[in-house]
């Protein structure tokens, strides 16, 4: 069964990219993710660019409204996702508490929907 | 007639079929069953397989017609294993353990995990639990089906935790259990004060666990502090259904057997020497109980029993509990030192016990006006009936000028 667990960091509470603190969150992520790819849980992982670089859209009769920014203004915004092939939730939250994200936000960790005719 | 097979059935139904909500409807059809075959043909050698193995029948007969109709499910029976040839009914203890373990999983929410339990593990009809929680019956109703879809959905797995998970995750069940408990003990709103029933409910779950479980000392605990405090029920009301004080209580109307296997099992428990909450409760409860009259109770040894839960468990309500045994020990005023230290906290100041423990020390040293005070603090709160006659009581006693509000005046310490 897959778990998409989705990173859930306030942006003010991650360190700017070049300084240490920076440099030691990237490589406790790069050392969780080892551990699961190690374990062959580990499908695919990937941190997202900050929400000012986010757009949504809407289709709303036929027409397309853009906004510049995240869906729902949050003070923990989605940063980040790790998806895992687990056998069960007791594994899946095993796993997700090694996320560094934990422990200065949330993660959210969501079964996903086998969807029939696609692996 | 059910409810002592209900556990072991629906547990082995919904390892055999790999769905709770399935398993509970399956083995609820198999009871109504047994009720027309049972009366005709005795009651089978044993009726918990009996239950199990009917019940496993319709739920696979169910999801076989479901299949039927709707082609892309067969691909979902195949995968839930359910062409395999019929598996042994199986190790039932494992089976019963993983069930209690599945209705008290902490990615469940914490209140439902009671109700799913009275539910799932107990037998209890949606009905009953709903009454014992005094919400409508429909929205109980719902709550227990949002949660066994969220155990399907989210893939909770229906097994024994391994052992490097075990003490966690049993802390959650023996919590569960304690909280069926102190449901039944003390009703938290309206005026029932005890629901017998949901007490010995949560008696026969913690022997049953303390029976699954024999190595692990907290389980024994907690069947050992169930026993102590409900072996003292009788003396709690009296005839005229008003809260007794435990200083006041006849002795002679608690249950001198179910105390003494109480006292006996916190000491089988404490000699595996690892102490833990349940365990140092039971041990308070032990030098309450079996104390000859209210006058011998050793408060000494139960002043160093809370410092020591405080250890365990350091919340504001076990720390108001010390106060009133140091009080005991040292005299009021050293009580009311410990309990106004805390008196910020804002969760103890809705908590009317508290306000109950100061007006007692309060009216101890004399100072009635704040004792009244502080017993109008604790009716705001709107305890049950007979708590709310027990304090009405305790105002009537203190001198009159001490009982007349003061102008413009409820308590401070109430709270917001």
């Amino acid at each position: 069964m897959r778990y998409l667990c989705l990173l859930y960091v306030a942006e003010d509470a991650v360190p700017a990219p070049g300084t240490p603190e920076f440099g030691a969150v990237r490589d406790a992520n790069m050392a969780a993710s080892a551990a699961m790819a190690g374990a062959g849980v580990l499908v695919d992982s990937a941190p997202l660019r900050p929400v000012r670089s986010a757009t949504t859209i809407r289709i709303r009769d036929d027409e397309t409204l853009l906004t510049d920014g995240p869906y729902a203004e949050l003070k923990e915004q989605l940063g980040g996702y790790y998806l895992l092939e687990c056998a069960n939730l007791d594994d899946a939250l095993r796993w997700a508490a090694t996320i560094p994200a934990a422990r200065i936000g949330s993660v959210e960790v969501r079964p996903v929907v086998k969807v029939e005719g696609r692996d | 007639m059910f409810r002592a097979h209900w556990w072991r059935a629906v547990a082995t139904v919904t390892r055999l079929v790999g769905d709770l909500e399935l398993a509970e409807e399956a083995v609820q059809e198999a009871c109504a069953t047994a009720v027309v075959q049972w009366r005709a043909g005795g009651v089978p050698e044993n009726p918990s397989a009996w239950l199990a193995g009917t019940a496993r029948h319709k739920a696979l007969d169910w999801r076989r017609r479901e299949a039927r109709r709707v082609e892309k499910e067969e691909a979902a029976v195949r995968e839930h294993r359910g062409s395999r040839p019929s598996p042994p009914l199986g190790p039932v203890a494992d089976d019963q353990l993983a069930l209690i373990f599945l209705c008290c999983h902490p990615a469940l929410d914490a209140a439902v995990r009671v109700a799913l339990t009275l539910r799932s593990v107990c037998g209890l009809t949606t009905a009953e639990i709903a009454a014992a929680f005094l919400i409508p019956e429909p929205t109980m109703a719902q709550r227990l089906v949002r949660a066994k879809r969220k155990i399907r959905e989210a893939g909770i797995p229906f097994r024994v935790p391994p052992a490097s998970a075990l003490a966690g995750r049993l802390s959650t069940v023996l919590r569960v259990v304690y909280l069926v408990f102190t449901q039944g003990h003390r009703a938290s709103a309206g005026d029932d004060l005890v629901r017998p029933e949901l007490c010995e409910e949560a008696i026969r779950l913690a022997r049953a666990l303390a029976g699954l479980l024999p190595e692990e000392p907290e389980a024994t605990g907690l069947l050992a502090l169930l026993l102590l405090v409900d072996g003292r029920r009788r003396g709690r009301i009296d005839d005229a259904g008003d809260l007794v004080l435990l200083e006041d209580q006849d002795r002679g109307r608690w249950h001198q057997a179910q105390i003494a296997e109480g006292a006996a099992l916190v000491e089988r428990a404490l000699r595996a020497r690892r102490p833990g909450p349940y365990q140092i409760q039971a041990a308070i409860a032990a030098c309450h109980s079996t104390a000859p009259s209210a006058a011998e109770t050793d408060w000494h040894e139960i002043a160093g029993l809370y410092r020591e839960l405080v250890r365990h468990e350091p919340t504001p309500v076990v720390e108001a509990n010390r106060a009133v045994a140091v009080a005991q020990v040292e005299g009021p005023a050293a009580g009311l030192d410990i309990l106004d230290a805390m008196g910020a906290d804002r969760r103890l100041a809705r908590w009317p016990p508290f306000h109950i423990a100061r007006a007692e020390l309060l009216g101890r040293l004399g100072r009635d006006a704040e004792a009244a005070a502080a017993y109008r603090a604790a009716l705001a709160m709107e305890p049950p009936a007979a708590e709310r006659a027990f304090i009405a009581r305790r105002l009537q006693q203190l001198p009159v000028t001490a009982r007349r509000p003061p102008a413009g005046g409820t308590s401070v310490s109430a709270g917001p």
